[in-house]
């Protein structure tokens, strides 16, 4: 980690987003994703979640407001006709299931692509300009990263017209806010070692505009990084909607997973253990977080191969053909290169005999 | 050049193969190396990027780092006469024993070789708490401090830290750390490369004048063949992975048997002389993943025969000859043109200058001591 | 010093900027703040005194201008007067918040602490041992990241408190004892203090402990971890090697993530009805209380600049690169 004399925090943090988001690649590589079960199990869960938000509200065997009985006052159990139990108002679990879907995942993209543009020309500008320009745009990214976000939406909510409390865009909007600072902190530090690379400063130097170094050279080696970005802020919108609705901030009437965890809390659902309530809900977020973290581990492992899996693995030995017995040991011992006998020796003609 | 004469054998390289990952998309960094380190000898290796002395350095001692690995070959260690440790068969155990109180390492970067968080004191102290645990705080402290004024550095600095260094005064730092336990074996891995000409001048002389005084022997990786002809006794010339010629420093420089060793000694201007032509080599080093046919040299070579273009010459022993010198092992050169069928040209086969008299040290068995040698005294 | 002093200068001046935002919030909303605190409060008897709390809290009272309400309310709040608190008695908020910051600061400090120390450790341990067993939890992890706190707080309570009745389910303490400066008093908050505090651990931890790997397999490539093996020290050694590194990018990512923990530490306290800032803050949702609100905001920013501080000693004492003067 090469710091610059007389360095402030400021820049050792940026060297340190450096080694947590170690850095863009040096020329253009095509984004090819390695094929590690996990980035495929992310992908499949987040494109399964995608469908869901667009046909959700269709599948679902009932309106997900609907009322069943108005003489049972308990939430009633998982039953053939109420395949996850009903609410406390007596209204379908599954169905609210598959019709919330839809408000949490637009939401939470919208706060992303929002987010993640704010990051990028606050980000990207700072890391390019440098002195009073970078130190003010710093300073505003610094400034929204300190400042807690729920409660600063539990406030801003709060004070928000009830009407506007269920449109889905003004709501991933106002998230994305409060989330752009974190992204931003990471281009900037990307930006900056970027800026420093042979073929930026040749084209400075040529007398290349800033706007069109930036498109071409810069922004192209940071798309990893940006995707990363991206999914990263669109699992913070997912956690923050859930927990705004479950704090009641948000339309109640709009049906959303957060919101169904609100009722669940109302019910007192862990304390009388009616876990059809707060489980489907719960699980179906905790999912689709999941699966946008696997994604990102994903594409963590394309960014820096190094952590990709070490040293020989079973299948890559197999390829190779060589025997289970001449396998080195599979954990990786730092500091001991391995002998590995079975491979067939090359000849002095450097090819194996 | 040194005239030091080589004592008995330390380290023995013997057709050493290392490769990078394995299966199909395998890389042959090293093949076939053969390698005999003496006593109190310092050794050049020399060759371009990627010619693998780095990767052969670091196998001998298992740092390589993944995806390297061994594939063939034995290195053998003599720490006295009479005893011998396999150092591909070692385990950890061992090998961490072994490490710095018999065989150090200098790196290229000093910068990046010393610990930026870590005071320098406690990066020489830490190598002592751990191999001489007789030592108790104030010794390790006293040792340090002398360390460092070994290499001409203050006892004040032990408090520094690196980036508090001049770069010089890093890999002098450096150099005092790989000489902590006093070592029979160091490794330089192109430790003045990144050093300003007047510095690098300053720390080699230094560095011969140290293993004057401590006798330790040098393997010394540069791509600089310059550099190495005025301190090494003997040199082994690599290519593409391979060992092309070995032969002692002076015999080397005056009299080259291999194709790519001529080519390199004419690509350096000389200071005094005769103007002439710089030859230099054309063409570039291959890929090691698509080597030609036969001699690997053979496209960049003027005499390249046909036999060249598909038969691999393995390394020919030349010391049958009269004009065979011992060190580093056997003189030998892997190349067709001298295997004595036809007379090499003229260009190769210059008469090699008379070094010290030192037979050939015998194969070393591990059981036998080897042969008493003649006129030379032990530091 | 220069570094932190340059510090400290931004941490005040993004206090400055909270009780701007802070001020300016219910003002710039559109519509009447009052009557949007009105119409929240449907249902609810309003009497004259809120009325009259509500206009002098948001000025609608006052025929000052926007400056001088501005000014106002920093003489209000450098004078420790955060308002008043319409939904629990019209106590002043600070008194509110008094009673209940001690026993945030006791789960939540107490938990993020432990998070950080163990996700660290366990960082380490996965990337020393790299491709064996552990490297199948990795996934694993990702799930409790991405699972919402107050979810993981739902299960906590329905497996280990309902169905296993390991610990209770509500509250800080047996409300039924009085406090007192011994052993059962102590006990028993411990009690109640183990399945919150399990629950942020378990939710934050991952986030740590996949941080932590990831730095030390970049940081286990570097020369100097390679020399430390070459120099055949003990394996507790070479780790340190590494490890004394490493922690520094943890650190500032600390500083970066402090704000979300502190948040979803609060959505727990909610789950468990634990009396923190977190609960405050909900009854005051729900009843359209919003003094409280703005002074938990205030507080939570406070104290997270506060950590931020502590984090930038801390760096600046691990790092000796950073203590040059300018």
């Amino acid at each position: 980690m090469a710091l610059g004399s007389g360095t402030d925090l400021d820049d050792a943090q940026a060297a340190d987003l450096l080694e947590l988001y170690p850095n863009a690649p040096a020329s253009r590589r095509r984004l090819r994703l390695p094929r590690s079960p996990k980035v495929i199990i992310g992908l499949a869960l987040l494109i399964g979640f995608l469908v869901l938000a667009v046909i959700g509200p269709w599948i679902a065997p009932y309106n997900p407001a609907q009322t069943f009985s108005t003489t049972a006052s308990f939430p009633q159990p998982p039953s053939a006709a109420h395949l996850l139990g009903t609410t406390q108002q007596q209204q379908d679990v599954l169905s609210q299931l598959l019709a919330g879907g839809r408000s949490t995942i637009l939401v939470a993209f919208v706060a992303g692509l929002v987010a993640t543009l704010l990051s990028v020309i606050v980000g990207v500008t700072a890391g390019y300009a440098s002195g009073l320009g970078d130190d003010l745009l710093s300073m505003l990214a610094n400034f929204f990263l300190v400042l807690p976000a729920l409660p600063l939406l539990i406030v801003i909510f709060g004070f928000l017209p009830p009407s506007q409390g269920s449109d889905d865009l003004l709501i991933g909007l106002i998230i994305a806010v409060t989330g752009w600072a974190f992204g931003a902190r990471v281009l900037r530090a990307q930006t900056l070692s970027l800026r420093t690379r042979d073929y930026v400063e040749s084209a400075r130097i040529v007398g290349e505009r800033g706007w069109r170094i930036i498109s071409f050279e810069i922004l192209p080696n940071l798309v990893p990084i940006l995707a990363s970005s991206f999914l990263f802020t669109v699992l913070y919108g997912v956690g923050t909607y859930t927990a705004l609705a479950f704090l009641g901030l948000v339309n109640p009437n709009h049906v959303s997973w957060g919101g169904m965890l609100f009722y669940a809390q109302v019910a007192g659902a862990e304390q009388s253990g009616y876990w059809w309530l707060f489980i489907p809900p719960g699980l179906a977020v905790a999912l689709l977080g999941t699966s946008l973290a696997l994604l990102n581990f994903g594409i963590d492992e394309f960014i820096n191969p190094r952590l990709r899996a070490a040293g020989l693995s079973r299948r890559r030995a197999r390829r190779a053909g060589v025997t289970a017995a001449a396998r080195p040991p599979r954990r990786f011992v730092l500091g001991v290169t391995p002998v590995l006998r079975s491979v067939p020796p090359a000849g002095d003609d450097g090819r194996p005999r | 050049m040194s005239a030091y004469p080589a004592g008995r054998p330390l380290l023995e390289v013997s057709g050493l193969c290392v490769d990078y990952s394995a299966g199909p998309g395998a890389v042959h960094a090293v093949v076939g190396a053969d390698l005999v380190l003496h006593r109190g000898e310092v050794l050049g290796l020399a060759g371009e990027s990627g010619s693998g002395k780095s990767t052969l350095a670091y196998a001998i001692t298992r740092l390589l780092r993944a995806p390297g690995m061994i594939t063939g070959g034995s290195v053998g260690y003599y720490p006295t006469p009479g005893t011998v440790v396999d150092l591909l068969a070692a385990g950890e155990g061992t090998l961490r024993v072994l490490r710095w109180s018999q065989i150090s390492v200098v790196m290229q970067s000093a910068m990046n070789a010393l610990n930026p968080v870590l005071s320098i004191g406690s990066q020489l102290t830490d190598v002592l708490q751990a191999h001489r645990p007789d030592l108790d705080q104030a010794a390790r402290q006293a040792r340090a401090a002398d360390l460092l004024a070994m290499v001409g550095i203050t006892a004040d600095r032990l408090g520094s830290y690196p980036h508090e260094l001049s770069g010089g005064m890093r890999q002098r730092v450096m150099i005092a750390m790989a000489l902590a336990l006093e070592p029979q074996v160091v490794i330089m891995d192109e430790p003045t490369t990144a050093l300003d000409v007047v510095t690098q001048r300053e720390i080699l002389e230094e560095l011969m004048d140290l293993r004057e005084r401590l006798g330790f022997a040098v393997l010394f990786i540069t791509h600089d063949l310059s550099l190495l002809v005025e301190i090494a006794d003997s040199i082994a010339v690599m290519y593409a992975g391979r060992l092309v010629e070995r032969a002692a420093a002076a015999a080397l420089f005056r009299a080259p048997r291999h194709p790519y060793t001529l080519g390199l000694l004419s690509s350096f201007p000389s200071l005094h002389g005769p103007r002439r032509r710089l030859a230099g080599i054309p063409g570039s080093p291959p890929d090691l993943r698509r080597l030609p046919a036969g001699c690997v040299f053979h496209p960049r070579c003027s005499y390249a025969t046909d036999r060249c273009r598909t038969d691999a010459p393995a390394l020919i022993r030349l010391d049958g000859r009269a004009d065979a010198t011992a060190g580093g092992g056997p003189r030998a050169a892997a190349c067709w043109l001298q295997d004595g069928s036809a007379s090499p040209p003229p260009e190769l086969a210059r008469p090699a200058p008379s070094g010290p008299p030192t037979p050939p040290a015998p194969a070393p068995t591990g059981s036998a001591p080897p042969a008493p040698d003649l006129a030379r005294s032990q530091p | 010093m220069y570094v932190i002093s340059r510090r400290i200068g931004f941490y005040v001046l993004t206090a400055i900027a909270a009780v701007t935002v802070i001020f300016f919030i219910p003002r710039v909303m559109p519509g009447n703040p009052v009557s949007a605190v009105l119409a929240k409060m449907q249902g609810t008897v309003v009497t004259k005194q809120t009325l009259a709390a509500l206009q002098a809290e948001f000025g609608s009272d006052t025929r000052e201008g926007l400056a001088g309400q501005y000014l106002h309310y920093w003489n209000d709040i450098l004078h420790g007067n955060l308002g008043i608190s319409t939904s629990n008695g019209m106590v002043p908020v600070t008194t509110v918040i008094r009673g209940a910051l001690p026993w945030t600061i006791g789960l939540v400090g107490t938990a993020t602490v432990i998070s950080f120390v163990l996700g660290t450790l366990l960082g380490i341990l996965v990337a020393w041992r790299r491709g064996s067993w552990l490297d199948t939890l990795l996934p694993a992890t990702t799930f409790f990241q991405a699972a919402p706190y107050f979810f993981l707080a739902f299960l906590a309570i329905d497996l280990f408190a309902i169905r296993l009745g390991w610990f209770p389910a509500v509250g800080a303490r047996n409300t039924l004892d009085f406090p007192a400066f011994d052993w059962t008093y102590a006990s028993d908050v411990l009690d109640h203090a183990i399945l919150p505090a399990l629950t942020i651990v378990v939710a934050s931890a991952a986030g740590w402990i996949v941080g932590m790997r990831n730095v030390m397999i970049t940081t286990m490539d570097e020369d100097y971890v390679l020399i430390a093996q070459a120099k055949g020290l003990p394996k507790r050694r070479v780790i340190w090697y590494a490890a004394r590194n490493a922690i520094l990018p943890s650190i500032s990512g600390f500083s970066l993530a402090i704000g979300f923990i502190v948040s979803g530490a609060l959505l727990t306290e909610i789950v468990f009805s634990y009396p923190g800032l977190g609960f405050i803050m909900l009854s005051a949702v729900q009843e359209a209380d919003y003094a409280p609100l703005q002074g938990i905001f205030l507080v939570i920013t406070m104290a997270v600049l506060l950590a931020n501080l502590a984090a930038d000693f801390v760096y600046v004492f691990l790092d000796p690169r950073t203590r040059q003067e300018a």
